[in-house]
């Protein structure tokens, strides 16, 4: 068992995604799934990127973009579900830091991820040839980005004080981000203003990067998606790690 | 030398244009059983919450035996326990799970003797594996409770502890209550049922618009603000002369009066003006009775 503030908050928060698995693991793993198979089965045969054969660079992207989402919904559900039902003064009563706190909740949700990611790959490799060529940037990327949208998740469910504040985030935000950071597609098959602006996007870096782990190529060097990921989750943590020592909208 | 249990200086918390405490100064020795209270929005609540962190006031200090609970807040929040006013819980667990996870947060892993415990002084026992969700709201506030003690506090706090439960819990709520203050804990209670705090608090203090208005032992309390009373009723209506000197209250009248020796008096004249009584007793000082005068008063300063 757990003996401290941050460990048992980490337990409790894994433990809570993993009794609603069905929603929280398998439901996000189906999604993914039929994403593959609609745009497999559109696109197979006529799309090739790097080299590569459209269904087996689609993995990679639907595996990342799995990641990222689900440690966003982790830690903002989360935090939401507690300030609504009012249940998060259990965790500002006891002695838990305000790093201890961030640190537990984007944790958790970074595993969220891995296991989501983990059952997509699962579920999706036997589709098309997959190699992993430099794994080691497939973890790092994965890891980071799942810290990232953790982050954000910990960021919308402190400001967010309703359920659909924190819907708008998800829309209007994190799905933009991901949807548009080429999952689906290599960012140099766009036209040069879009190529433009897909490169200030973070996520595109998150992905391209994660990608590169699997096929040794990709639209940036994995040094510049590094050096991005790794800026964006300093800033983040920096902005995260204020607002909860000023206690913005948990303590008053 | 023996730290008070809580030591409140001077604290002044605004909520917008609203005043919710005007430099409160309040100290609570170790062992006292001590009663907080106050008409809604007196400030009782974030009083209770700036004690426990979850407030931070504008200006003054609060300490939890000794602690500062902004400097040195994980030693002030080890040695405090709070039971919500709020009737919250976390779906996703156990009550067992909830208080083992509840334990873990002050760092404490191995305290399954010390939960049966709990779980057993509160009727919880055979509670223990269901759902929160599947709770009743009275086993629910009962859980509470067992939160708040999970760490063996020193200093316990019940906001509104008994408001909506039936008789039963609160029967047991208090017995070990009581049991917890003989044994050296500090209960700081607020609620609206006066007469609960009459019979258990030894000392009280009267919040009213973000200020204490009155401080002192119960016992005190009762002698100052009030009085005994004859309380009676007549077949006919009160003569001018009488009812200048009592106040009618539901077809009551009521005849204040400090020592015994005043009561013959009064019933001569009440003979003399030819009233036939129908029915008579005499009322004992209770706290409701402090309480209505202390917050019609005067504004007053700071009691001390």
């Amino acid at each position: 068992m757990c003996h401290g503030g941050f460990s048992t908050l980490f337990y409790k928060e894994v433990l809570r995604f993993w009794k609603v698995a069905s929603q929280t693991v398998a439901a996000p793993v189906l999604t993914a799934l039929l994403y593959l198979l609609i745009f497999s089965h559109v696109l197979e045969g006529h799309v090739k990127v790097h080299g590569v054969i459209y269904t087996a660079f689609l993995i990679p992207g639907l595996v990342m973009m799995s990641v990222l989402q689900n440690a966003f919904a982790n830690s903002s559900s989360s935090l939401i579900q507690s300030k609504v039902t009012g249940n998060i003064v259990f965790v500002l009563l006891p002695p838990i830091s305000y790093l201890e706190f961030f640190l537990a909740y984007v944790l958790a949700s970074v595993v969220r991820g891995l296991v989501v990611g983990a059952g997509v790959l699962l579920a999706t490799f036997w589709f098309a040839p997959l190699t992993f060529a430099e794994p080691v940037w497939i973890l790092v990327f994965a890891l980071l980005g799942g810290a990232i949208l953790g982050s954000l998740g910990v960021i919308a469910g402190i400001w967010a004080d309703k359920f659909d504040q924190l819907a708008a985030f998800q829309n209007f935000l994190i799905m933009p981000l991901t949807f548009l950071s080429g999952v689906f597609y290599s960012v140099n098959s766009l036209p040069p203003f879009w190529q433009q602006v897909s490169h200030w996007n973070p996520v595109f870096y998150m992905i391209d990067g994660f990608r590169h782990g699997f096929f040794g190529v990709s639209d940036a060097s994995p040094w510049l998606s590094l050096a991005v990921v790794g800026t964006c989750l300093a800033l983040l943590t920096t902005f995260s790690l204020n607002l909860l020592k000023r206690g913005y909208k948990l303590r008053a | 030398m023996m730290s008070a249990a809580i030591r409140i200086k001077q604290v002044s918390k605004c909520f917008g244009s609203t005043q919710a405490l005007d430099r409160v100064d309040l100290e609570v020795q170790q062992g006292e059983f001590f009663g907080l209270l106050g008409p809604n929005g007196a400030g009782k609540t974030t009083l209770i919450s700036a004690l426990a962190g979850l407030v931070r006031p504008d200006a003054g200090s609060l300490c939890v035996m000794g602690h500062d609970v902004q400097g040195d807040y994980r030693a002030a929040r080890r040695h405090l326990g709070v039971v919500p006013q709020e009737l919250v819980f976390d779906p996703f667990f156990t009550v067992r799970e909830s208080l083992k996870i509840q334990s873990g947060y002050f760092g404490i892993g191995d305290n399954d003797d010390w939960i049966d415990e709990i779980l057993e002084n509160l009727g919880l026992t055979s509670k223990a594996n269901a759902n929160m969700r599947m709770l009743s709201g009275g086993m629910k506030r009962r859980v509470l409770v067992a939160q708040a003690l999970v760490h063996r506090p020193p200093v316990i706090v019940l906001d509104e502890p008994t408001a909506g439960v039936d008789v039963e819990l609160r029967q047991t709520l208090w017995a070990f209550i009581r049991r917890l203050n003989e044994a050296g804990h500090t209960i700081v209670l607020t609620t609206h049922y006066l007469e609960e705090a009459e019979n258990l608090c030894t000392r009280i203090a009267m919040l009213k618009a973000g200020r204490v208005v009155a401080l002192d032992t119960t016992a005190n309390l009762l002698r100052r603000f009030s009085v005994h009373a004859l309380r009676l009723r007549t077949a006919g209506a009160m003569p001018l002369e009488l009812a200048r000197d009592g106040a009618e209250n539901g077809g009551w009248w009521s005849f204040p009066f400090d020592g015994f020796d005043q009561v013959e008096p009064l019933l001569a004249r009440l003979r003399a003006a030819g009233c036939r009584i129908d029915d008579l007793e005499i009322g004992k000082p209770d706290l409701e009775e402090v309480f209505v005068r202390v917050m019609q008063g005067p504004p007053q300063g700071q009691v001390n």
